[in-house]
């Protein structure tokens, strides 16, 4: 029975690293490729953790199995050996305090620069720094985007923290143009929402009073899921919206029409024939 | 020397004291009990009832995950008006009350209350706690905290829709400040705080008892480097929560002004929620997140570091072998709690504070996966070229220490921001605290309840039944939660009623089925411990003082200890953990045996063992 528990206690993490190994091939991973070059970055620390994490996994979990076969071996029916009265190694605990120190030191300053360069708005893409393409608020249960909309002449102006008369507005339909960072402002209405696109690997909350500038890339033209990552409410995973990247002049065109349609006065052309 | 305890007097008048309280009766010795024995029995068994009731909420979470809007066998006749299903509401109200009951109610007092009142006493040679009848009064304020708690069930509209606070455990404002916010922001959000700040108030009364009781009760010759890694934890544990707790509360008490008096601490100016009028606002919802976590995040620990120590003490009786860097055990434990008091922040990388202090977090974050670890190769070095014991408690223990290395290991990828990005929110993050607070505390606490059974009651637990429970519950437990580490990976947001609704989650419908049954499974298999608990208390064969031949103080005291504990003060020679050492015939060495030829005082054994 003794030896039946410690095969069972190491049957369980070959089982753990076959389920990771094979878990890509049945979609059980990542939603497709990172859509954007930080989602790629942010990818890649993580296949760096993950690497350092089960290298760690497999020694630790084999040491325990190690220390359990020979501990059963020593307590065997007619074996007279006791255990090895041992209070520590100074030299051991040294060690195994200075190589995890310097790794986890490694892991967290390695991260820095990610990290500020997806918040730190000094380090933001300079195209995108002032220059936000559309205003985000979230509300229980949908996203509201407001775009500055373009003038008599369609070029684009610029996003004014407050509503202007020529701002356009959608509802759970982000689009922007791919190909090149861009910038938004995330707001909400009322309780917090968190505003989540998985293929790009972005998210941010969205905090009542706070408009928190968030940029991303959407490396390809395509649709994206936008979803909610903040507890808001019973409706909260019905927060589904959409994020298109298209190509530069596809969006302009996009906002041509949606400045046709909200200008649209509803007065059809076809009344002298009735 | 800090061993001072009872003095003479008190000593000579013990026996009396017995008899003195021989004839108390049936309620003061067993309901309004002042014994600190009969105080931990109680949070035990309050904790273990709390157990199944969070356990059957959280098997409502994962019915709907895996069945959404399906009927729910059995139990959707509760909440017929739904047609049995679960609502959206409700699918709110189950996971932020499993997440409350289990934490609240589950881990915290049963680490600190009942282990932490039957043991302290009884490992460092004690008669009692330092405040009785403080004590008492913490477990007795546990029972409104529960009556808040199940009266927020019911104080909307009945139980099933709209019932229940739905602000998650965290309770985050506004959707927790505002009434109109959400169907559960209303009442039952109120009686949701009630609820948390008497457990706070049971919480604090026991960590002020234990800190004085540690501090100044111990048996002669207790020296602090022979405490116990589970008293060490306790110790630790209880300063934790002394400090930490405090914030809470306050911001409770803050939190319920908003509701109430229009304070405006956590709610900003104009804010509009379902049509009602606006807010006058001045405040700001991050506050009530530092708050939170200031306090959460020691509690993470305060949920954990019991669990090491008395694993700790466990591993070495079940190795045979003394703890590997006792030293250094205690130093990580006391690392731990120190950098637990940095580390909040890292709940708010996505929150919206300021960046920079990001990467500050994230630095103290990735940190406190030093002493862990330490702890971890400390506890495979206790077990190395041990002579090991194969039963329950060993089985349990060796479960904490590899269910702990995969939730250590998951949580540098959330320590690390850039990741946390992705993976915040997402059941990443879930599966991680499942294998911290399921995976390592609670098999340290059915190891626990297993090793110190016979000190409690005076007979042993069933070995096969308790084999068989281990068994179960961990296949149970990793068919449960390991998956969930790859629906994080692949985005699958938490707290969602039908993440089905998004067509990149689809695909998880079935992996979501897999876990609900492991976690039926699971639940079932509580059934056996409840069962040989229920069985063994009464049927179980009777040991003797001294079942697993170990060395700590409680196994010198009768099995039941009587009032009072033990019969003379005992003195204590050396650390817990000598075993196996050469030249004695048995391999276990009580802390309380004179070493050679018996001194006549403590004075000169404690001069004889220095």
């Amino acid at each position: 029975m003794k030896r039946f528990w410690v095969l069972f206690f190491m049957f369980w993490p070959l089982l753990a690293l076959y389920v990771c190994w094979v878990a890509p091939a049945y979609d059980w991973w990542f939603p497709g490729a990172a859509a954007s070059p930080l989602g790629q970055r942010i990818d890649d620390l993580f296949y760096l953790i993950l690497i350092i994490t089960t290298v760690v996994f497999i020694g630790t979990q084999a040491a325990l199995g190690y220390v359990l076969w020979t501990g059963a071996q020593r307590s065997d029916e007619g074996s007279e050996e006791r255990a090895w009265f041992s209070h520590g190694s100074h030299n051991l605990e040294v060690i195994w305090t200075i190589v995890p120190a310097g790794v986890l030191l490694f892991i967290a300053l390695y991260q820095m620069d990610v990290w500020a360069e997806y918040r730190i708005k000094t380090s933001f893409p300079e195209e995108v720094r002032n220059d936000p393409i559309a205003e985000v608020t979230a509300r229980q249960f949908e996203w509201r985007i407001r775009y500055p909309g373009v003038d008599a002449e369609g070029n684009p102006l610029p996003l004014m923290p407050d509503p202007q008369p020529t701002d356009l507005y959608t509802v759970n339909d982000l689009h922007v143009p791919s190909g090149r960072p861009v910038m938004i402002n995330l707001r909400t209405d009322d309780v917090q929402h968190s505003f989540f696109l998985p293929e790009l690997r972005v998210k941010q909350d969205a905090v009542p009073g706070l408009v928190i500038p968030v940029w991303f890339e959407a490396t390809k033209s395509g649709e994206y899921a936008l979803l909610c990552a903040e507890l808001c409410g019973w409706g909260h995973y019905k927060m589904k919206a959409r994020l298109v990247a298209e190509s530069e002049t596809s969006w302009q065109t996009w906002l041509q029409e949606l400045k046709a349609e909200q200008e649209f006065d509803g007065v059809v052309e076809t009344s002298e024939e009735e | 020397m800090s061993t001072i305890t009872p003095t003479a007097d008190s000593l000579a008048g013990h026996g009396d004291h017995a008899h003195g309280h021989h004839d108390i009766g049936f309620i003061r010795k067993y309901v309004f009990s002042t014994d600190h024995k009969i105080i931990g029995i109680q949070f035990l068994f309050t904790t273990l009832l709390m157990l199944m009731f969070g356990g059957f909420l959280a098997l409502g979470v994962r019915w709907q995950l895996a069945f959404p809007w399906e009927t729910m066998p059995i139990f959707g006749q509760f909440f017929a008006a739904q047609g049995g299903q679960v609502s959206p509401e409700f699918y709110t109200m189950l996971f932020t009350m499993h997440a409350t009951v289990m934490i609240f109610l589950v881990i915290i007092p049963v680490l600190a209350g009942a282990f932490g009142n039957f043991l302290i006493p009884l490992m460092i040679g004690a008669d009692d706690m330092a405040f009785p009848v403080l004590n008492m009064l913490s477990y007795w304020f546990m029972w409104p905290a529960i009556m808040c708690f199940g009266a927020s069930f019911f104080l909307n509209e009945g139980f099933g829709p709209n019932a229940g606070p739905a602000a998650g455990w965290t309770s985050y404002p506004l959707l927790s400040a505002l009434v109109e916010a959400a169907p559960g922001s209303g009442t039952a959000q109120f009686w949701w705080l009630m609820g948390v700040t008497l457990v706070g108030v049971s919480s604090m009364m026991g960590s002020v008892n234990y800190m004085t009781t540690i501090i100044n009760m111990r048996a002669p010759g207790m020296t602090l480097f022979r405490m116990p890694l589970t008293i060490w934890a306790m110790f630790i544990t209880a300063i934790l929560q002394a400090f930490a707790l405090p914030v809470l509360t306050a911001a409770g008490f803050m939190l319920m002004a908003d509701r109430l008096l229009g304070t405006c601490f956590f709610i900003p100016a104009g804010i509009v929620v379902n049509n009602a009028a606006p807010t006058v606002g001045g405040g700001q919802p991050l506050l009530w997140q530092h708050l939170f976590w200031f306090y959460s995040h020691p509690a993470v620990y305060i949920m954990l570091l019991p669990a090491m120590g008395m694993v700790s003490d466990m591993l070495a009786c079940m190795s045979r072998k003394p703890i590997f860097g006792y030293k250094p055990m205690v130093y990580s434990l006391a690392a731990i709690a120190g950098l637990g008091f940095i580390v909040w922040g890292h709940h708010m990388f996505t929150s919206g504070m300021n960046p920079a202090l990001g990467m500050t977090f994230m630095v103290s974050t990735i940190m406190i996966a030093l002493p862990s670890a330490v702890k971890v190769f400390n506890w495979i070095g206790t077990m190395w070229g041990g002579r090991l014991v194969f039963n329950t408690v060993m089985l349990n223990s060796v479960g904490f220490v590899s269910m702990f290395i995969v939730g250590g290991l998951s949580g540098i990828f959330m320590a690390a921001v850039p990741v946390d990005i992705y993976i915040h929110d997402t059941y990443f993050i879930v599966a991680h605290f499942h294998y911290v607070l399921f995976g390592a505390t609670l098999f340290g606490v059915f190891a626990g309840i297993t090793f110190w059974f016979p000190k409690m009651f005076g007979r042993m637990m069933n070995e096969p039944i308790g084999q068989l429970h281990f068994l179960l519950t961990f296949i149970g437990f990793n068919g449960t939660f390991f998956p969930m580490h790859l629906l994080g990976i692949a985005g699958m947001p938490r707290r969602y009623a039908d993440p089905y609704l998004h067509p990149y989650l689809e695909h998880l419908l079935p992996m979501n089925q897999f876990m609900t049954i492991s976690a039926i499974l699971m639940g079932f298999a509580q059934f056996l411990l409840l069962g040989n608990l229920a069985y063994s208390i009464f049927f179980g064969p009777k040991c003797g003082r001294n079942p697993w031949e170990a060395n700590g103080l409680e196994w010198v005291a009768p099995s039941p200890p009587g009032h009072g504990n033990f019969e003379t003060v005992p003195v204590c020679y050396r650390g817990p953990y000598e075993y196996s050492a050469p030249g004695r015939d048995e391999d276990f060495w009580l802390q309380t045996e004179p070493p050679g030829p018996r001194p006549e005082t403590p004075g000169q054994a404690a001069a004889a063992s220095s």
